[in-house]
């Protein structure tokens, strides 16, 4: 099968067979055609969203989705926090981060809690791996992965995915280098799982200080040189280094960084011509990317990939939804 | 109460030796007579109906005294380790000495340093004198490698072999899983298996230096029995021991962030287990232990690296030993060197054989009953066990201590 376009949904098994799954708590959960579902069902909301006044769309109408938030994150809480009312579902931030909640030892707790008040979904982010598949575990509504630990993120692979695919028109057969603090990254744990599983070739370019080990268990090939890692690439992924990364224990400097593994337009002459240039955001500019890369819409797709954001949330709310909601087929 | 002689018959004898056909009695709590054939007046007969009678599993270096897990695994001696209080004074181990009575033994292991905090010695010699009978570093190594040269010249003074936990802390700081693509794919934090070889090749060295007994309490790597194999062809008096657990399950079982699989040393690559498997056939591994450690759901039921390490391992230890002598890696009479015989010599006790003289520390060990492992069914104050489902067979159906009957 291809993901090369959207595919009419007589190509899909009828009903609930499409997406079996109750909670979405990571990409490695999923087969391809389960990321396509997703991927197709998304392309709606972009056009919704993009339809002017009207951005209303009620089918969550009387259905609560908390966000429970238990690490702070800014984009991600409002991206899931405009898809939900886009929907018309009744949407409730819970900024554990901030809140009396501390460490693992009241999480189950608190999820025995959140079930209590009957959330037709949650969606989490935790700091520790794993957090999110024990509270799925004990609840009765669906859960959507926000972020675990360095685990996964399953909603900013689905929409790397879908911003790559609107690009340049496929996500399969391409050369897609993930630069960056891979060792630390569930966006590039949950990227090179779904980017493989669609048919592509990932590279991860990272120092060696900030490569997994067993890499090629992943079906990735590893670089530490990037000029390398870059050659003849179609997209060119770079990750946020968080500042703790840059003091001494993993990586000497800043400085040094940005000289061996910045997204520099010299170093970016390696890849295609046409090859684009993401970012999950938030980004350090002049760290990890140049601002004349970040700022220029021909290669750099990161406010887009903010804006498949709210389309993929979208969808994927609404199917894990659909059992609740009743729809036919969906059981 | 006076205690009677106690004579089972029909027995399949089971120790160092090959297992033969017999029968055993014993007086005053002592093996009188093996195959005797003249029965005191009064004498109790325990028809074993073919079973398998061995010594009492000793258990060497427990987290916790629990009774019941111990007495359901056929446990008649257990050595805990000093990480609860943490066991660094005479007072300490006098108590928990005590905390078997009547009808287990506890064996204390005495702290290597104040506090396990690896920078004092601990008073060994009086801990030793209140019944402590090794000496341990914990949970933990003794990053100081001076620290750990006086710890073995001290304890080899006295008498007692120190028990070591072999793993680098700079290398395994803050890692839960050993480095391999289980780790990498669930996104934990691991370090390189070799981190055990590196601590055991420093301590080899102060071994040989000193010339101290030493046990390393759990090898579970290539690299580290290697090591472990070359010191031992040098005659140094080293032995090793492992939990059923690395023998029987590799870093596959964390998958779905199973904590029950989180153990200290996390639990290695398939590779690794094979090896280990592969020690315990030609005898590299001296000691089967449980490592029994029950932790409750305040323990486990977080989030993978928030849980602790450790597995409830008393109840399955015979089981999963048995499952040795099935697959052939080892002989009954070896299983049982294992579980008792070198683990009574390491802490200097006259028991671990089917022997004239020998305290009657006895099991009758019915090796075929199937049985199925539940974490919600343990006899042992928490159900943590990496083994919950498991279908095994064999399970100790009679114990006595010092020849009066327990279970």
């Amino acid at each position: 099968m291809t993901n090369a376009t959207t595919r009419p949904a007589s190509d899909y098994p009828p009903g609930g067979d499409a997406f079996r799954h109750r909670h979405l708590t990571g990409i490695a959960q999923l087969t391809p055609w389960e990321i396509s579902y997703i991927l197709d069902a998304a392309e709606q909301w972009v056009e919704l969203n993009r339809s002017g006044a009207a951005k209303h769309d009620d089918r969550l109408a009387g259905l609560t989705i908390i966000n429970a938030f238990f690490e702070n994150s800014t984009r991600t809480l409002l991206s899931f926090e405009i898809a939900g009312k886009r929907l018309g579902a009744d949407v409730v931030n819970m900024h554990a981060a901030q809140s009396s909640v501390k460490k693992g030892e009241t999480l189950i707790d608190t999820a025995m809690t959140l079930n209590a008040m009957r959330a037709d979904a949650i969606v989490i982010r935790h700091s520790a791996s794993g957090a999110v598949q024990l509270i799925a575990d004990k609840v009765d509504c669906p859960v959507l992965n926000a972020g675990d630990g360095r685990h996964e993120h399953p909603t900013q692979a689905l929409l790397d995915a879908l911003t790559i695919r609107r690009r340049l028109g496929k996500v399969e057969g391409l050369t897609i280098a993930i630069c960056g603090d891979v060792l630390h990254s569930r966006v590039a744990r949950s990227n090179i799982l779904a980017l493989t599983l669609l048919g592509n070739e990932v590279r991860v370019i990272a120092p060696a200080t900030l490569t997994p080990p067993a890499m090629e268990r992943m079906h990735v090939a590893t670089f530490t040189d990037m000029d390398e890692g870059l050659k003849d690439a179609d997209v060119v992924m770079m990750l946020r280094l968080q500042n703790e990364r840059m003091d001494g224990a993993y990586l000497p400097s800043a400085r040094e960084y940005h000289a061996l593994y910045g997204l520099t337009p010299q170093r970016l002459e390696k890849a295609k011509p046409d090859a684009i240039v993401m970012h999950p955001g938030p980004m350090n500019r002049g760290v990890e990317i140049d601002s004349s890369i970040a700022d220029d819409p021909a290669r750099s797709t990161i406010t887009e990939q903010v804006e498949m954001g709210v389309a993929v949330r979208m969808a994927c709310l609404d199917i894990l939804t659909r059992r609740q909601r009743g729809v036919p087929g969906w059981n | 109460m006076e205690l009677r002689p106690l004579h089972i018959v029909n027995a399949l004898l089971v120790d160092g030796a090959a297992p033969r056909a017999g029968s055993l009695l014993a007086v005053d709590g002592r093996i009188a007579a093996i195959d005797p054939t003249d029965i005191p007046e009064g004498a109790e007969t325990v028809d074993a109906r073919g079973q398998w009678l061995a010594p009492g599993i000793i258990d060497l270096g427990v987290f916790a005294t629990d009774k019941p897990a111990f007495h359901f695994g056929g446990i008649t001696r257990a050595a805990l380790m000093p990480d609860t209080g943490p066991l660094d004074g005479a007072g300490l181990v006098e108590r928990a000495a005590k905390g078997g009575k009547p009808d287990l033994w506890v064996h204390p292991i005495a702290a290597a340093t104040k506090g396990l905090e690896g920078r004092e010695l601990a008073e060994i010699g009086l801990m030793k004198a209140a019944g402590a009978r090794a000496v341990a570093t914990g949970r933990g190594r003794i990053a100081d490698s001076g620290v750990m040269r006086r710890v073995l010249a001290y304890a080899a003074s006295l008498g007692l072999v120190t028990i070591i936990h072999a793993e680098d802390e700079g290398l395994t700081a803050g890692a839960v899983a050993t480095d391999g693509e289980m780790a990498t794919r669930l996104g934990l934090s691991s370090a390189p298996a070799i981190a055990e070889a590196m601590a055991i090749a420093r301590d080899l060295a102060l071994v040989e230096e000193t010339g101290a007994p030493v046990h390393f309490r759990q090898v579970t790597t290539a690299r580290g029995l290697d090591l472990i194999r070359v010191a031992k062809a040098r005659g140094m008096p080293v032995l090793c021991g492992i939990t059923p657990a690395h023998l029987f399950l590799s870093d596959t079982a964390i998958g779905d962030f199973r904590t029950f699989a989180r153990l200290s040393p996390p639990l290695r690559s398939e590779d690794d287990r094979q090896a280990c498997l592969a020690a315990v056939a030609d005898g590299t591994i001296d000691i089967l232990s449980s490592g029994h450690d029950p932790r409750g759901p305040e323990d486990k039921r977080l989030p993978f690296a928030e849980a602790l390490p450790g597995m409830a391992g008393a109840e399955t230890l015979l089981a999963m030993g048995l499952n040795l002598v099935r697959d052939g890696h080892i002989t009954p009479g070896r299983l049982f060197e294992m579980l008792a015989t070198t683990p009574a010599r390491l802490l200097g006790v006259d028991v671990g054989r089917l022997a004239i003289g020998k305290e009657a520390d006895l099991i009758l060990v019915d090796p075929d009953t199937p049985w199925q492992v539940d974490a919600k069914k343990m006899a042992a104050w928490a159900g943590n066990t990496p083994f919950d489902g498991m279908p095994v067979q064999g399970r100790a159906t009679m114990i006595w201590k010092g020849g009066q009957r327990i279970r």
